[in-house]
């Protein structure tokens, strides 16, 4: 039965991601229905059988919606975010990946060279004995087989195209997606580059929020699966590190109600440029011991900090990522050794 | 970053501070960049933009260009930004729409190469005037001032600003740790260089601060807790047992004489060990307040319960109170004047001069309660075994001016040693050697007493003495203490005997100092002494606002300036008291509605502004306290705490312009 002509066009892809914003949507569960009910999906490559073509055949400006979700790693990652973005009147950045360049842009520690390096030949689990490579094109008698580019870096949305809203979270969960259509679907839309989420930090929905106290003065770090945890004492008085004060609240405490704390997925709220440096500042300045000893021994407890203060941002912090100073004429040892260090 | 919202109307002001900055920087090159910039509608330069007829610029340029924004690069905010935010308020524009850049300390002064300089300062111009479009009006508060006052310390200092405040109506606590105020000076019988004698000067004012209404005395107590701010500290004192009722007790020395124990067996405070006292007794005669006190480290009744506690028998007015315990008193004052004064050095820490070793080797300040008529010999200077001194050596500078020790000079010690050469040749007719490395006699009358001095044949030797000996080399020297000094005139190394040495011993900050500086939140400079404002300009204040310095704790001087601090401080006091309110910067942080209530702010600051406000369960500042140091808006990890005047905004603007072409 063909959709009436008034329903508005949705369009939803995916990038660099882990799939995981695509169950979101199918999370909704019969209020997938509701959705699928009110507008008119012309693209959703994880769940129904379009073509870039169809796509392309649209107007400009045609999708009234278009949710993207994971981040920009390869060249034709960025062609169909392009194309949408001509296409739609609205592009959402949706979920982690690509409103921060969520986890995969962690990848930003390292140049091509060595990701490749690992992935092809160091990773101790590889059996590459021809030294194979991903090459761009394959020719074989006439026929030509193509990869996408892969970039030297990976980008959040918004550092590629033009980005209207934000809907937070890895994945965002199924009540804030539902508010998020709601939203693009009415007349009055929030002004642009809103997110889509409350806009304090999670503290304040946090059931432990009563247990911590004014003054943390932590001894050391402890890492979640190395210790014994309270379940209803706030992790940072337990010397767990958690990015709850640091990170947009709207998620209503999941993690913590899981028994484990926040690590930031919905990112920074609308006042903070770098999450992660906030996160560190705050959490430096509650090292109880003030000699270097001390503070190095509590420090111990976090191994990797890139990893936990910008496990979700590291693609839009200030810094961005550390590619450009890892120059690829380094000595073989260093590159290769930070890098087992850290995966 | 967000582009500036608009670039409102600016103007901007280059000062050539003479040829300060004009040497450096091409200011004209600066200026002509300046008017390129966005929302640049005037861009001038002037030789002094601190004068009348600089700020007169500003003021016409407002009124006439309807300025929105000022900038002005000159000199350190420190030095006028307060100036050009008054000329821009008298221009009719909110001061806070105003941003100074530092070109004089940041650049022309710290570089060399002009055109590097000149372009250092088109950076710093151009971060500022896209700076300053960020920038939003902002109000001055007024707090109220408490019109008392705390004293720390009942020295000269202390009393006379005490006395001071009081004669002005103004209430004063007199907060004194020994069981009497007085300080040094009560040990003292003359005072250089008038020779006048220090108690008639002296007690006299004790006794006011005795009777004056205006004043609470509290010996014998410390304070112990400070919070609040300027206009409105809360203070605690404890007070301890003197096991004597201070209302009651007369002074009449009854209990004294009825003590259990007949004689005086324990050595006295006040007499530093010269003289005895008994478990109960007064430090001197003219003690204020003129109350006994019990001793409970020496008093049977507390050592053994045993004690037949005559003294209370003997008390016709039944002061004396076993069981008065400690008590804390709180107050709330507006501003404090500490005058804790100083110690003197202990020359044990210099071993070769003998003092502790030889039995007459004496400290000068020892020196002062044995030539002093009411001290422990009546006034007469005797060598530990009855006799008279035929020869006594005074040394200068123990304990000041050397490495080893204190690197100062104690300013007061030349002048010391020659009353007390004089005073113990008067009342001894002894040969007096001064040993001193240069005479340093700078007050009012105090190079004629040096004169005097000279007439009156004291034997003057220039060179620090090497040390202090018992055993003689020659039959002149028999049983006495040879001085070896190199005598810097004479060029020789001489051997000089005398039978009574004198250590002029240097001034010290006290041992508590630092305590004392904690509680305060003020600072100390390196050689320990209490810290003030500005070494020339601001002598008695401090960098905490409502917190002065009167007498020896600032560093050493001698009693005219002691007074002078005191009187002083206490102007300072009663001019804030007059103004009745305190005007508070602007320049404070704001907690916003988004606050999660995280609560990582709260421990940081060090003035205790933050709260947790138990109902909305979100931070709360006290603006009163904020010094707007910006530690709670780094660390707050939600963005929630801005600064005025340091917003991300304003500072994001400001570096990236600054950064804009490296
Ligand atoms: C041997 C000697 C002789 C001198 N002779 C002369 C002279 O003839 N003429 C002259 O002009 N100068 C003289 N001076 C210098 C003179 O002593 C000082 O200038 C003067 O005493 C400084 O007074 P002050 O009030 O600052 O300090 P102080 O006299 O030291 O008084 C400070 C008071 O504060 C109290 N106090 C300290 N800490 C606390 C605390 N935490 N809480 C409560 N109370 C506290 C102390 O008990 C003391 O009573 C002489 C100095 C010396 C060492
Ligand atoms: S005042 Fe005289 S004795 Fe005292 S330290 Fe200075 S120079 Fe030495």
């Amino acid at each position: 039965m063909p959709d009436p002509p008034a329903k508005p066009k949705v369009a939803l892809y995916w990038c660099a991601s882990c799939g995981g914003c695509e169950e979101a949507v199918v999370d909704l569960a019969e209020g997938v229905l509701s959705v699928l009910n009110a507008v008119d999906i012309v693209f959703w490559p994880v769940a129904m059988d379009f073509k870039r073509r169809d796509v392309e055949a649209l107007a400009d400006g045609a999708i009234r919606a278009a949710l993207l979700n994971g981040a920009i790693r390869t060249s034709e990652q960025e062609e169909m975010a392009r194309l949408l973005r001509r296409k739609s009147q609205v592009v959402v950045a949706f979920g982690a990946c690509a409103q921060l360049g969520g986890v995969p842009s962690l990848a930003n520690q390292f140049d091509r060279e060595q990701i490749l390096d690992y992935i092809y030949a160091q990773s101790p689990t590889v059996v590459n004995d021809q030294g194979a490579r991903p090459v761009s094109a394959y020719r074989e008698g006439d026929r030509v087989a193509t990869l996408p580019e892969f970039w030297r870096t990976t980008r959040a949305l918004d550092q590629v195209i033009e980005v209207d809203y934000y809907v937070p979270g890895c994945p965002p969960t199924p009540k804030l997606l539902g508010q998020a259509l709601a939203t693009l679907l009415s007349d009055e839309l929030p002004p642009k580059g809103t997110v889509l989420a409350p806009d304090t930090a999670l503290c304040e929905e946090c059931p432990r929020k009563d247990s911590k106290p004014e003054d943390l003065s932590v001894k050391t770090f402890k890492r979640p699966h190395l210790t014994p945890m309270d379940a209803a004492l706030c992790f940072l008085a337990q010397g767990i590190v958690c990015m709850g004060p640091a990170t947009r609240s709207g998620c209503e405490g999941l993690c913590i109600q899981g028994a484990m704390p926040c690590t930031g997925c919905f990112g920074p709220t609308s006042r903070v440029r770098d999450q992660g440096a906030k996160a560190l500042s705050a959490l430096a300045s509650s090292v109880e011991g003030k000699e270097d000893r001390e503070i190095e021994s509590a420090l111990a407890g976090i191994p990797d900090p890139v990893g936990t203060f910008y496990r979700y941002g590291l693609a839009k912090s200030l810094l961005r990522g550390k590619v450009g100073h890892l120059c690829s004429d380094r000595p073989e040892s260093i590159k290769t050794g930070s890098m087992e260090s850290r995966l | 970053m967000g582009l500036a919202k608009g670039s409102p109307r600016t103007g901007f002001y280059i000062c050539h501070c003479g040829t300060n900055i004009a040497d450096t920087v091409d200011v004209d090159a600066v200026r002509r960049h300046a008017e390129e910039l966005p929302g640049v509608v005037v861009s001038c330069d002037y030789k002094y933009m601190c004068s009348d007829p600089g700020q007169e610029l500003i003021i016409q340029d407002i009124k006439e260009h309807r300025l929105e924004r000022v900038v002005v690069a000159a000199c350190s905010p420190l030095l006028h930004e307060a100036t050009f935010r008054g000329a821009v308020e008298r221009g009719g524009l909110n001061p806070f729409l105003f941003h100074m850049v530092n070109i004089r300390e940041q650049d022309a002064w710290v570089h060399e190469d002009r055109a590097q300089a000149t372009r250092k300062a088109r950076d710093l111009i151009r971060a500022a005037i896209r700076r300053v479009a960020y920038h939003r009006p902002l109000e001055r508060m007024r707090v109220g001032v408490n019109p008392n006052t705390l004293i720390i310390g009942g020295g000269i200092a202390g009393i006379n600003a005490a006395l001071n405040l009081s004669m002005a109506g103004k209430r004063v606590y007199l907060v004194e740790r020994e069981p009497t105020i007085g300080g040094h000076m009560a040990k003292y019988d003359k005072t250089f260089p008038t020779l006048d004698c220090a108690a008639c000067i002296l007690t006299p004012k004790m006794s006011a601060v005795r009777d004056s209404r205006n004043i609470v005395l509290w010996t014998y107590s410390e304070v112990e807790k400070i919070d609040g701010y300027i206009g409105n500290f809360r203070v605690q004192v404890r007070r301890k047992p003197r096991y004597v009722d201070e209302e009651t007790c007369v002074g009449c020395m009854q209990c004294v004489d009825a003590c259990i124990y007949k004689d005086a067996r324990f050595p006295s405070e006040f007499e530093l060990g010269l003289k005895k006292r008994k478990p109960v007794y007064m430090p001197f005669p003219q003690a204020v307040p003129p109350v006994v006190a019990i001793d409970p480290k020496t008093c049977l009744h507390f050592k053994t319960g045993k004690c037949k506690e005559p003294c209370k028998e003997a008390c016709a007015r039944d002061s004396i109170r076993f069981d008065q315990r400690e008590v804390v008193e709180e107050i709330e004052v507006g501003q404090i004047i500490v005058a804790t004064g100083f110690q003197t050095f202990d020359p044990a820490r210099l071993p070769q001069y003998g003092y502790g070793e030889f039995p007459n080797v004496y400290t000068s300040l020892e020196i002062e309660r044995l030539v002093n008529a009411s001290g422990p010999t009546g006034g007469q200077v005797l060598l530990r075994n009855g006799q008279v001194p035929q020869s006594v050596g005074i040394l200068h500078c123990v304990g000041s001016r050397d490495e080893n020790t204190n690197r100062w000079c104690s300013t007061v010690c030349c002048m010391t040693a020659l009353k007390l050469a004089h005073l113990v040749k008067e009342h001894t007719g002894a040969t007096v050697y001064s040993f001193y490395i240069d005479m340093r006699c700078t007050g009012k009358g105090y190079e004629e007493f040096y004169d005097r001095m000279m007439r009156e044949g004291v034997q003057f030797v220039r060179g620090r003495v090497g040390e202090v000996r018992d055993w003689e080399m020659a039959p002149e020297e028999e049983g006495k203490l040879v001085l070896r000094v190199e005598d810097t005139l004479a060029g020789f190394v001489r051997r000089i005997p005398v039978d009574l040495v004198i250590l002029a011993v240097g001034m010290e900050p006290r041992a508590d100092a630092e305590a004392v500086q904690r509680m305060l939140h003020i600072s100390r400079s390196n050689d320990g002494f209490f810290l003030e404002r500005h070494p020339k300009l601001a002598p008695v204040e401090t960098t905490t606002d409502g917190v002065y310095l009167a007498g020896c704790c600032q560093g050493p001087k001698d009693i005219p300036s002691a007074v002078a601090q005191g009187s002083a401080a206490a102007a300072h006091v009663l001019a804030m008291i007059s103004k009745g309110h305190i005007e508070l910067e602007p320049n404070t942080v704001a907690v916003l509605d988004d606050c999660s209530g995280c609560k990582t702010c709260i421990p940081l600051c060090p003035y205790h502004a933050l709260t947790l406000n138990e109902e909305s369960k979100k931070a709360q500042v006290n603006l009163a306290l904020c010094k707007g140091c910006g530690t709670c808006a780094a660390a707050c990890p939600s963005g929630s705490i801005t600064q005025n005047l340091f917003e991300d905004e304003q500072i994001d603007a400001e570096i990236e312009e600054t950064l804009a072409h490296v």
